[in-house]
């Protein structure tokens, strides 16, 4: 199974000179990172190749790696259902570099890019309608980006007196705890644990 | 809540023909939830719908980057609530795929029986209330009946009705009595009369056959285009099961086949969506009669200490089981950083985890790929030209829960 997806990757890096730019079999999955340029022409190939024919569009999502110099990674899942096999396609990308819509292709990927947009802030030019989708109307801010908190930035609720939904800035009575589990028990020593200021500070 | 109000980017001749646009929920019966529609007429014809949602949200996916792998699993019970099980089953075989675990037969076995419980729970839901949404009033009564034993069914296994949290990567939470597999057994037979009872009811039924026939029909390639799956895709003639294509658990070794339909029209899903629950009886048949059996005892979650937690006899004597114990239930256990994408035949087709893992006790990112989400986006395909009395026959007939749509 390995060494044939591991095949059909090769043959299609082969055939998409200089577009394909890393292959990976891991867990049994064919996934290919692709220059965000030529994703357009790689997916066409994927489409139509006869030993490809990816014409079942799965998903289209989006992974956030702050520290990386390309931010964002755009995953894209097809499935060949005449193949029986699946593949991921990864489209780097920078924040506020536009990504080629696939949505001429793949009438499905409509909403699947505009929850992108509306989670990640990814815009897709080319995409006939790129508006917010899961959040609410007026939101600000893009929540699945790693540097959004997880407890967001305003609440709403009904007010009694003014008789409509208000929104007010998140208040909440104990912080969301986080604890650090990463490993105190195998003593790293590198850090001071959380609540453990005192003690590190006698140390020294 | 329906308020008319008149279009203003119409671009009409006479102010007379102007289109009309047509404000369509969010606290509509018909709408199986909270959705909005807008509806853009021309006299009763639909000229373009634009379904606005995210009215429950509740942003589970970052949620779930603040909690260990363990304390997620409830979350995929709160996504598609008709059919909690089937959800928890896709993100177990994701954690297991990238942990490497193998679970135990009987745990398989249990897993194959409750997915196909959860199939039939879903489909009773579906057909029922789509029969009242083209004006059937009784049949939803006939199949939440059955729904509710099926529930207590749940109950019994996992000690609640709906949100279950039962599976568990490597197997199953507890272990179910056999006089619950004895019962479950017992059920299977006469809920196929029942079956029948809802064919005759309603399925031939003539009215309901006026208002489901050739409505809302899509081809094969615009399904594939879609990124449609399941009942979807088998109605307009694909025989596409991941069941049966892509086996996972113990599902390779059960007899069952694949209703395909022809028309790909509103009527021919629900008549697939019949029988695919007397299919799913099939199998729940063959899982009783494997788990009654000699081969189907044994252990029902993997004994990977690392993964899956011990029994709580284990803890009364075992040092190391207890610290295994207090472990995994505080700081989690640990994935191997990758990434891997696992789908299951959920009831409303192809449900997908796609799970990042970095290497902590927590997951990277985890994207739920939700069956409902393209059906609901092709609404505007789907009802241009129809009547507006269509809409919500095919919006019933594309089988909508929003816990999943929105997550």
């Amino acid at each position: 199974m390995d060494s044939g997806l591991q095949q059909l990757g090769e043959a299609i890096a082969a055939a998409l000179p200089g577009a394909v730019t890393g292959i990976s079999t891991a867990y049994g999955e064919l996934s290919l990172t692709v220059e965000t340029s030529r994703l357009i022409e790689s997916v066409i190939y994927l489409r139509d190749d006869p030993a490809c024919l990816f014409v079942c569009f799965t998903d289209l999502t989006a992974v956030d790696y702050p520290t990386r110099a390309k931010r964002f990674d755009v995953v894209v899942h097809m499935l060949s259902p005449k193949h029986n096999r699946r593949i991921r396609i990864k489209a780097p990308t920078e924040d506020g570099v536009p990504v080629p819509s696939l949505t001429a292709l793949y009438p499905g990927a409509d909403w699947y890019e505009r929850e992108a947009y509306d989670l990640f802030g990814i815009v897709f030019s080319g995409h006939p309608d790129l508006r917010r989708i899961l959040t609410d109307y007026g939101f600000d801010g893009h929540p699945l980006r790693k540097d959004f908190p997880m407890t967001g930035y305003v609440e709403c609720r009904y007010d009694e007196e003014q008789k409509r939904v208000v929104y007010e800035p998140v208040s909440l009575t104990q912080e969301f705890r986080t604890f650090d589990f990463l490993s105190p028990w195998e003593g790293s020593g590198d850090y001071v644990l959380p609540g453990d200021e005192k003690a590190a500070a006698r140390r020294e | 809540m329906l308020t008319t109000k008149p279009a203003e980017e119409a671009s009409a001749k006479e102010e007379s023909t102007r289109n009309f646009t047509l404000n369509w929920g969010p606290q509509h019966p018909a709408a199986h939830g909270v959705l909005r529609l807008i509806l853009e007429l021309d006299g009763e014809i639909v000229e373009r719908v634009d379904p606005h949602i995210g009215f429950l949200h509740r942003g589970t996916e970052k949620l779930m980057e603040a909690r260990t792998y363990l304390q997620n699993i409830p979350y995929f019970d709160r996504l598609d609530y008709v059919a909690p099980m089937n959800q928890e089953h896709a993100f177990c075989l994701a954690i297991e795929k990238l942990a490497g675990l193998e679970v135990p037969r009987r745990g398989q076995l249990l897993r194959v029986l409750y997915c196909e419980i959860g199939r039939i729970l879903s489909h009773l839901l579906c057909i029922t209330t789509q029969a009242l949404d083209v004006g059937a009033l009784t049949p939803p009564l006939w199949g939440f009946e059955e729904r509710e034993k099926l529930m207590v069914f749940y109950e019994r296994a996992s000690g609640a009705r709906l949100h279950a949290n039962w599976f568990r990567p490597g197997g199953v939470h507890t272990d179910v009595p056999q006089k619950l597999i004895d019962d479950i057994g017992a059920w299977c037979d006469p809920f196929l009369k029942v079956c029948d009872d809802m064919q005759t009811l309603f399925i031939e039924n003539r009215i309901f056959k006026q208002r489901n026939v050739d409505i809302g029909v899509i081809g094969l390639d615009d399904c594939w285009r879609m990124a449609f799956s399941g009942v979807m895709v088998r109605a307009s003639g694909a025989p596409w099961d991941l069941r049966k294509a892509q086996p996972y658990d113990c599902y390779d070794e059960m007899d069952f086949d694949i209703p395909v339909g022809r028309n790909s029209d509103n009527y021919d899903r629900q008549v697939i969506r019949l029988e695919e629950m007397r299919q799913s009886i099939r199998i729940m048949k063959q899982c009783v009669e494997k788990l009654s059996a000699r081969e189907g005892r044994g252990p029902i979650a993997s004994r990977e200490g690392k993964y899956v937690p011990p029994r709580r006899a284990e803890m009364k004597r075992s040092m190391e089981a207890l610290i295994h114990h207090f472990k995994l239930y505080t700081e989690g256990f640990h994935l191997p950083a990758g990434e891997v994408y696992c789908a299951v035949e959920a009831p409303k087709g192809e449900f997908g985890v796609y799970l990042v893992s970095d290497g902590t006790n927590r997951p990277y990112r985890c994207k739920i790929r939700a069956p409902g989400f393209p059906h609901l986006a092709a609404m505007d395909f789907l009802c241009r030209k129809s009547m507006l009395a269509d809409v919500s026959a095919i919006l019933g007939s594309l089988d909508i829960v929003f816990g999943e749509i929105d997550r």
